[in-house]
């Protein structure tokens, strides 16, 4: 009995530190924070890493950046054939291949930790991973998102099992196995980089030959499949790619972290372009940044795993291209959205001065607007519609600068030439649109100022084409009058 | 059940399914999603040269028809031919326009790259788009009103112009029958102006299309023949001998829904074997 314990007490003492090891970061079990000390790196530490110096940095950063450059261009397909999440269940699948490959092999050459066996597990499980995925989508009607978290946590779980049991072994040498969950690029070889060299070529070379195939999968595979392209394999290929780039990227930046190289160059590149190959480029070029600069700074900071730090640049990345993006950012958008709003108050300032001139003609029944006599005083502008004050002072000032309006000594406004013509051009849309909700919607005269108050400033050239087409009494020599009464005038004038 | 299709044509190809002339000829077709029969029996016989209208209530398997006689959904069973072949072989006589809410048009192409598409297959694998296919591109687009467009990413533009995107793209595959799934759903006067325009040019080449509907009062101005479908075929022919009221109440009447019912209640019982021929 006594016997028994005591061997059970041994035994529990490993199989505890192997799964404190299988769920803690190495980084961080190595002592790294619980010693705590930040170091800073030194002039000449700095000027070795930065001129490559360093073999081992050299292997590595190298290593990284092609690595993240082929997980860029993979990763724009995945990203736009909607198969973002899938990458995650992709990773997390190969687990129990890296634990597996691990077992098998210790038993049968005695040592378990070679690399290229390694992956081969980890290639084939994501793969099985990936067929469970389409499996469950296909005979159950479970919904996408379900059929993935159910496979990525079922093999996340299945390998760390695994991961226990290979710990365990007597032979194998299973130290450091469990880097392949978070990453450990300083355990990186000569070889190691290679075989990323190599392989994110091959991804390279692929993405680029089968641009236009991914292309047209991507935006519509149905189409694709009816001028006979092989959809499926096609399908196949680059989710093929997609396996490829994380299974290499295991060691990198381990199977949790490798997901985000996959998903965040891209998503950061779509802020930037409307187009396809500038895209894919883009997100390349992010990708092989944030490898580069990951690693370099993990290099110099001894305590900041790779894998870590690599996410964390391309997430700086992706954060500042959603505020700066030249195409879609944030920033962009607000400053579109303010330039809208400018534009509009000016083009309802330009219709209402242009009103009150037209309301203002003399009585003995001239034809044209008189634009010489007097305008209105802004206080008269002020009443004419929910503006404030300083929004009114502001559009006026825009216009003046401009040179579409000027004010007399008296502070009254007036056009220029040029914002005669700019007055009557909103003016006539305005009025467009006004008679084509009479005539062709029924709307009651007195109800269409508003919405063609609206519609006047997105009208493009298309819609216009079509209107004068129906109204060819609305030209822009001599516009017709307004179908209404400009009721708010009547006082001012 | 194919080989008893087969049979009288057996003789001239051993591909041949259907008669030479026909554009499209379908032979008891059964397609089903889950179980669920969406079309059941569907015999179809269309003249070439002419202009088809696809009508049918909601859920009657329009869409469904033209996929599975493209081979985008399967088929439980029958044949299907272009001018006598099996589609596999016949696609380049082929062009197809799928519903505009089918795709993500937040896609980071331009119209001209979405209608450079439609000759994907003449370019062939693996090589790139060349200037050659571009300005075929423009000239689509041309032809559809739509080229002072080209360099715009298509999420900037409307219903009606992204659909016409989608006709030029067919246009590009220089085909010999078009098959058009509700282009006219959603679309601007100018759009539906356009797309008549040019189903009338397609028909005076020569060119068969044949278009899912929506619209009962547009079909006798728009279309030579129609097909009423709901399920099965109602009945087939010219406008004026088969679009009349009696039929129309048929397809869109009260009667068909008990079919459905049956077959559906049929679907979930998942005691019977799911061939639908048992029925």
């Amino acid at each position: 009995m006594t016997i028994r314990s005591q061997d059970v007490l041994r035994l529990s003492i490993p199989v505890g530190l192997a799964a404190a090891a299988a769920v803690v970061p190495v980084e961080a079990a190595a002592g790294g924070l619980s010693g705590a000390q930040f170091q800073w790196p030194t002039g000449p530490e700095l000027l070795r890493v930065l001129t490559f110096q360093d073999y081992n940095t050299r292997v590595v950063i190298i290593g990284t950046t092609l690595l993240g450059l082929a997980a860029g261009l993979v990763g724009t397909f995945l990203l736009l054939r909607k198969r973002a999440l899938l990458s995650d269940a992709i990773s997390h699948a190969t687990l129990p291949g890296i634990a597996l490959a691990f077992i098998v092999m210790s038993l049968v050459w005695g040592n378990g930790k070679h690399l290229l066996g390694l992956i081969s597990g980890a290639a084939v499980f994501s793969v099985v991973g990936t067929a469970s995925v389409m499996f469950i989508q296909k005979y159950s009607r479970l919904k996408d998102d379900a059929a993935m978290g159910i496979v990525l946590s079922v093999f996340f779980g299945f390998g760390i099992a695994l991961m226990g049991l290979a710990t365990r072994m007597q032979s194998g040498n299973a130290a450091g196995l469990s880097s392949f969950i978070y990453g450990k690029t300083a355990s990186m070889l000569f070889f190691d980089a290679m075989l990323i060299a190599v392989t994110a070529l091959a991804a390279i070379i692929f993405c680029m030959l089968f641009f236009k195939e991914f292309a047209l999968i991507c935006f519509d595979a149905d189409y694709g499949a009816t001028q006979g392209w092989p959809v499926t394999r096609l399908d196949f290929l680059m989710m093929s790619l997609v396996v490829v780039v994380t299974v290499i990227g295991l060691q990198a930046v381990g199977l949790i972290l490798v997901v985000a190289l996959l998903i965040i160059p891209a998503a950061a590149a779509r802020f930037w372009t409307f187009s396809l190959r500038h895209m894919l480029w883009l997100s390349g070029c992010f990708g092989a940044l944030s490898g580069m600069l990951g690693s370099g700074i993990s290099a110099l900071m001894a305590n900041l795993p790779a894998g870590a730090v690599i996410v964390l640049t391309a997430s700086t990345l992706f954060l500042f291209s959603m505020t700066f993006g030249s195409a879609r950012g944030v920033l962009k958008l607000v400053v579109e959205r303010y330039r809208l709003r400018k534009r509009i108050a000016s083009e309802n300032l330009l219709r209402d001065l242009y009103e009150w001139f037209e309301n203002v003609r003399p009585a003995d029944g001239a034809a044209a607007v008189e634009f010489q006599r007097q305008g209105p005083r802004i206080a008269d502008l002020l009443a004419r519609r929910s503006w404030s004050s300083r929004q009114l002072l502001r559009t006026v000032k825009h216009l003046t600068a401009s040179r579409d309006l000027t004010i007399d000594a008296g502070h009254r406004l007036l056009f220029t030439d040029q914002g005669v013509q700019a007055a009557k051009a909103i003016v006539r849309k305005h009025r467009l649109w006004e008679a084509y909700l009479v005539a062709h919607a029924d709307v009651a005269t007195g109800m269409v100022d508003l919405s063609a108050d609206r519609i006047e400033h997105v009208l493009d050239e298309e819609i216009i084409g079509q209107l004068e087409r129906l109204f060819p009494s609305v030209n822009p020599k001599e516009l017709p009058k307004s179908p209404h009464a400009l009721a708010s005038w009547q006082g001012a004038v | 059940m194919l080989t008893l299709v087969k049979r009288p044509f057996e003789n001239e190809h051993p591909d041949q399914v259907g008669p030479d002339e026909i554009p499209l000829w379908v032979n008891d077709l059964t397609v089903a999603y889950h179980r669920k029969p969406v079309l059941w029996d569907v015999d179809l016989s269309l003249p070439e040269g002419q202009l088809i209208a696809v009508v049918g209530p909601n859920g009657a398997g329009k869409s469904t028809l033209i996929k599975a006689v493209l081979g985008l959904v399967p088929r439980a069973s029958g044949a299907v031919s272009i001018y006598g072949r099996p589609y596999e072989s016949q696609r380049r006589l082929v062009a197809y326009v799928p519903q505009r809410e089918s795709v993500d048009w937040d896609f980071p192409v331009n119209a001209m790259d979405v209608v450079a598409m439609g000759t994907y297959r003449q370019i062939g694998w693996l090589k790139p788009v060349t200037r050659r296919h571009r300005r075929k591109a423009l000239e689509e687009l041309e032809k559809v009103g739509m080229a002072a467009y080209a360099k715009r990413q298509i999420s900037q533009l409307s219903g009606g112009q992204q659909q016409r995107v989608f006709l030029a793209r067919a246009l590009a595959q220089d085909a010999r029958i078009y098959f058009m799934d509700e282009p006219f759903a959603g679309v601007d006067v100018a759009t539906e102006r356009a797309i008549i325009a040019l189903l009338k040019e397609l028909k005076s080449a020569g060119r068969t299309c044949v278009v899912v509907h929506h619209d009962l009062q547009t079909v006798p101005s728009y279309f030579d023949h129609v097909v009423l479908l709901n399920m099965r075929v109602v009945d087939s022919g010219p406008i004026n001998r088969v679009f009349t009221e009696e039929n129309l109440k048929k397809t869109y009447g009260g009667k068909l829904t008990l079919l459905s019912q049956a077959l559906h209640e049929y679907a979930q019982d998942p005691r019977l074997p799911s061939g639908e021929r048992q029925v």
